[in-house]
Parts: C-alpha cells; sequence; structure tokens
C-alpha cells in the first residue's frame, strides 16, 4: 500500500468513528442536562423512578425471554429433525426462516391486526400473540444459529449413541444436542432479545407495554428523559452484543439484525 | 410438526390474508383488481412509493459506498489490525441501533435545541439558517444512514477478504497502474457483491417505520407510514386499498430479497 492510501483509510475510519459516536455522545450530554446550567443524572433519577418506564421495561424482558423460550422449543427440534432425517425439507424451511426479511414489519403486523381480530381467531388482545410475533421477527436470526451450531457437532454419532443406550427423544433432545449447541443458541438468544427489546411496532399495534412504545411516548412529552432512556437503550444493545462476541470469539462474523 | 404449523398460523396465513385482501373488493369481497387500479391512480399513495423507493435509493448507495470505503481502510487499508476488529463490532451494534432510541440520538445531536447544532453556532454556524432541518427527507436519510453504513461494512467484508493479495501482485508485475488494477480487476470481481449488498440496504430502508415514526411523528409521506395510518384507523376509506399497499411493499422487497440472491451467488464464483 502506498503512501496516500494509508492517509485515507485514517481519514474514512475517522469520518465512521464521528459518525458512529456524535449521535451518542450528544445523547449522553443531551440526558446531563436535566438541571439548569449544571451537568447533573437528575434525568436518570426521573427516569428510573417512573412507574412507565418500570413497566414498559420489565415486561420488554419478560416478552424477550418469552420469545428466547419458544424459539428455542420450536426451532431446535426442527432444525434438528431437518438435519437428521429430512435434508429434503432444508430448502422449504430455510425459505420459510427468511420470510420475515421479505414481509417488512408494519406489513406483517398488518396482517396479524387483521387476521386475529375477528372469528375464528379473536386473540388480537392476547400477549401470546405478541410473543408470536416476537419469535417471528427472530426467526431469521435464532433458527441460522441454531443450524450453524448444529453444523458443528456430529447431530448423527450423538443421536445413535444416545438411542444405544436406551435414550428417549425428549432425553436426546434436551440433554444432548442442547447442551451441546448451548453457546450457539445463547448467541440466537441475546440477539433476540436485543431485537425484542428494541421492537416498537408489533407492541405498538398489538397495543401492549412495552420498552419502545413508551420511549416513543417519553420523546413527544419531555426533553431529557428520553435522552437517558436512549443512553439506557444503546448500553443494552452493547451489552448483548458484547455478550454474543464473548461467545462466538474467533469464529463467524459479527450478528447482523435490525428492527427499523 | 409444530415449526410448519406455527410458520403457517403466524406468518404465511397472516401475510396471505394481505394477498387475497387485496384482490377482494372491499364490500362485496368478490375478486377483483380494482384496488390496485385505484393505488395507481391515487397520486399521494403513489408519492409515498417514490419517496419510500428515494430514500432507499439515496441511503442504499450512500451507505453502500461509505460502508464500502470504511470496510477496505479497516481490512486492506495498511491500518492496524485492532482497528478492524472495533470496527466490526461497532458496526454490530450500530446496525442492531435502530427504531425509536437511532431517532431520539439524532434529535438529541440534531434537533434545533441539539448537541452539535449548539456547537456549531458558537462557532457561528447555524445550520438552520442553511436550509438544513432534520425532520425532513434528507434529515430522515442521514438517520438511515446510521444502521445502512455498519451493515455494508458486516456483509461486504468477507467479499474484500477474498480478494487474493496475488492479483494486486500479478497486476503490479504486468505494470498495472492503482487505477488499471481497480478498473479490470478488482472492481469487476467486487461488484456483483457491491450491488447485490446495495440492494439488501435498499430493502433494509424501504421496509423501515420506527425510526421515521418516532423522528418525524408520522409527517412524512413513506409506504410504511401510510400502511401504520391505516392499521391506526382506516385513513385510506378503503380497506381493500390498504392491502393492496401492503402487498406493493411485499413484492418490492421479494424483488430486492431476489436480487440480492442471484447477485451473491455470482459472486461466490471467484471468492471462495
Amino acid at each position: 500500500m502506498k503512501r496516500s492510501g494509508v492517509v485515507w483509510s485514517w481519514f474514512w475510519m475517522i469520518l465512521g468513528i464521528l459518525y458512529f459516536f456524535l449521535p451518542l455522545v450528544a445523547t449522553f450530554l443531551f440526558s446531563l442536562r436535566a438541571k439548569l446550567g449544571i451537568l447533573s443524572f437528575l434525568a436518570y433519577q426521573q427516569l428510573f423512578t417512573d412507574d412507565d418506564f418500570i413497566k414498559g421495561f420489565s415486561f420488554s424482558v419478560l416478552w424477550g425471554v418469552l420469545t428466547i423460550i419458544v424459539g428455542i422449543l420450536i426451532f431446535v427440534p426442527t432444525a434438528y429433525w431437518v438435519r437428521l432425517r429430512l435434508p429434503q425439507f432444508r430448502t422449504a424451511v430455510e425459505f420459510i426462516t427468511l420470510l420475515p426479511f421479505v414481509v417488512p414489519a408494519i406489513v406483517f403486523v398488518f396482517g396479524l391486526v387483521r387476521t386475529f381480530s375477528h372469528p375464528p381467531f379473536l386473540i388480537v388482545d392476547s400477549p401470546a400473540l405478541l410473543v408470536a410475533g416476537y419469535t417471528v421477527l427472530s426467526m431469521p436470526y435464532m433458527y441460522r444459529a441454531i443450524d450453524t451450531g448444529l453444523r458443528a457437532i456430529d447431530v448423527r454419532t450423538l443421536t445413535e449413541a444416545a438411542q444405544s443406550l436406551g435414550a428417549d427423544w425428549a432425553t436426546i433432545l434436551f440433554r444432548i444436542i442442547l447442551p451441546n449447541i448451548r453457546v450457539a443458541i445463547l448467541s440466537g438468544a441475546f440477539l433476540s432479545f436485543a431485537i425484542v427489546m428494541g421492537e416498537y411496532i408489533l407492541a405498538q399495534y398489538l397495543a401492549k407495554p412495552a420498552f419502545a412504545p413508551f420511549l416513543a411516548f417519553l420523546i413527544q412529552q419531555k426533553a431529557y428523559e428520553p435522552a437517558a432512556a436512549t443512553v439506557v437503550s444503546f448500553a443494552l444493545t452493547w451489552a448483548c452484543m458484547g455478550i454474543i462476541n464473548l461467545f462466538g470469539r474467533g469464529r463467524g462474523q459479527a450478528p447482523i439484525a435490525g428492527g427499523h | 410438526m409444530p415449526f410448519f404449523l406455527f410458520a403457517f398460523m403466524f406468518l404465511i396465513y397472516p401475510s396471505s390474508t394481505i394477498a387475497v385482501g387485496s384482490f377482494q373488493d372491499t364490500n362485496t369481497h368478490v375478486f377483483t383488481f380494482q384496488n390496485f387500479v385505484h393505488l395507481l391512480r391515487d397520486p399521494n399513495l403513489i408519492g409515498a412509493y417514490w419517496i419510500s423507493i428515494k430514500i432507499s435509493l439515496i441511503t442504499s448507495l450512500g451507505g453502500g459506498i461509505f460502508g464500502f470505503l470504511l470496510a477496505y481502510s479497516a481490512i486492506r487499508g495498511g491500518l492496524p489490525p485492532f482497528m478492524r476488529s472495533s470496527l466490526m463490532t461497532f458496526c454490530g451494534v450500530a446496525s442492531n441501533f435502530a427504531g425509536v432510541p437511532l431517532a431520539f440520538a439524532f434529535i438529541a445531536l440534531l434537533s434545533p435545541a441539539g448537541v452539535l447544532t449548539g456547537w456549531l453556532k458558537a462557532m457561528g454556524y447555524n445550520p438552520y439558517f442553511h436550509g438544513f432541518q432534520l425532520y425532513t427527507f434528507w434529515g430522515l436519510s442521514l438517520v438511515y444512514m446510521y444502521f445502512q453504513f455498519p451493515l455494508m461494512v458486516l456483509v461486504i467484508a468477507p467479499a474484500i477478504d477474498g480478494l487474493r493479495r496475488e492479483w494486486l501482485e500479478a497486476a503490479e508485475n504486468l505494470g498495472a497502474s492503482s487505477f488499471q488494477y481497480w478498473r479490470y480487476v478488482a472492481f469487476p470481481i467486487l461488484l456483483p457483491s457491491i450491488l447485490g449488498t446495495m440492494i439488501l440496504l435498499f430493502g433494509n430502508s424501504f421496509g423501515a417505520f420506527a425510526t421515521a415514526q418516532a423522528l418525524t411523528g408520522g409527517q412524512i409521506n413513506l409506504v410504511s407510514i401510510v400502511i401504520g395510518d391505516q392499521l391506526r384507523g382506516d385513513v385510506l376509506g378503503d380497506a381493500g386499498l390498504g392491502y393492496a399497499l401492503a402487498l406493493g411493499m411485499v413484492v418490492v422487497m421479494a424483488i430486492a430479497i431476489t436480487g440480492y440472491t442471484v447477485l451473491q451467488r455470482q459472486s461466490e464464483r471467484w471468492l471462495r
């Protein structure tokens, strides 16, 4: 590489770093300005004692955990079964897991509301629909993470060994396969968690308490608390990604997702 | 299998109601193309598609070029190796940091009361006196870029890794200039990946809703925003038209994803 090339590289990197950090720094500074004239953590105090924040945040955590559990229960057996017995369904299953990329979230929730708000499926008010919707949104990431995990272990040998020792299917799945792919599952799980925590559309239109709709509401009402909430949200995203990186050190690439 | 039942129940069936609904008359439920005719005749809705497509084109081009330059700088630009891993981590975070919090981060930065606006004012330059507006098309494009370029970096990085050093050396030994190397070797090899990823970015911003909604309060005429309004209360006054609008969005996304897949396959010929 020539000298000028390196200079340009630095130039682009610095521009990227500025673009990445400026909004975050600004948000942080903004969040400290709640008291006139001095910097303080007042906005955070007010945020953390706000009942709606606690409610939205804890519900989002609950939805996130439920989504992960439902995702594991549905996708682990599926991915396992496809790998072991039904490779001819592989393309079909992969196609379905990628469908959430093709159907934008706003269109997806449109379909959900229209389908489930009249008989025979009158469950639009049920939290189950929200969790099901989140499971669909996180499906591309969760399924791929699980499938990658399964590829790394010898599914057939493990299954045959367990069978010859007299294990039934539930034992094989949950005591043999699951522990062996736990790292892969965890990275998928944290990614799903990050998606659910930041997700706005589903919670908003299914009228469920959650973090992102609360934040959107707060932006209309106040100036400094939403800044504090944004910082909290960013820290959460960062933590999830950090944990995934920690698990996946040295293999795989950075996770790609987003609920924009 | 529970998976197929689940997928059918919560993904395929709801999506297909949209497809079916868009070919049905709102009141009589008879098969019709009328909804699409209405859609094409409504300048407001066509305008919404046009603005959605325009913002997606601009941010996928801009984000794509910037992301590519960043990724190339970090991987082949002669920077210390830790820059590369930090860039990847940052991009992983940034591409996931979107929606409402992202909108607010830019409000804190660049709204009339924002931090950067304050700094610029202190230096005697008020961007709002020079035609800048955060809550408009260009402001929204700037915000979208925040999740566009990191995605470009993440997806294009393996392709840049696949550029072999031998090719550069061979080109140099044959007396090629830096421009000739790019024009005849690197660029043709990378082109399918670059185009494919840009198409992916296009879809990424075309389907975006939360960021735009939170930033502009729904004041910008994007397809996703119109669908959101339609869902909140039948603003179009015609359910069938709403379905047609949504189906149109799925069609655009399907074209984008297909284009991405095809181009990705192309690029695998060289990069493995």
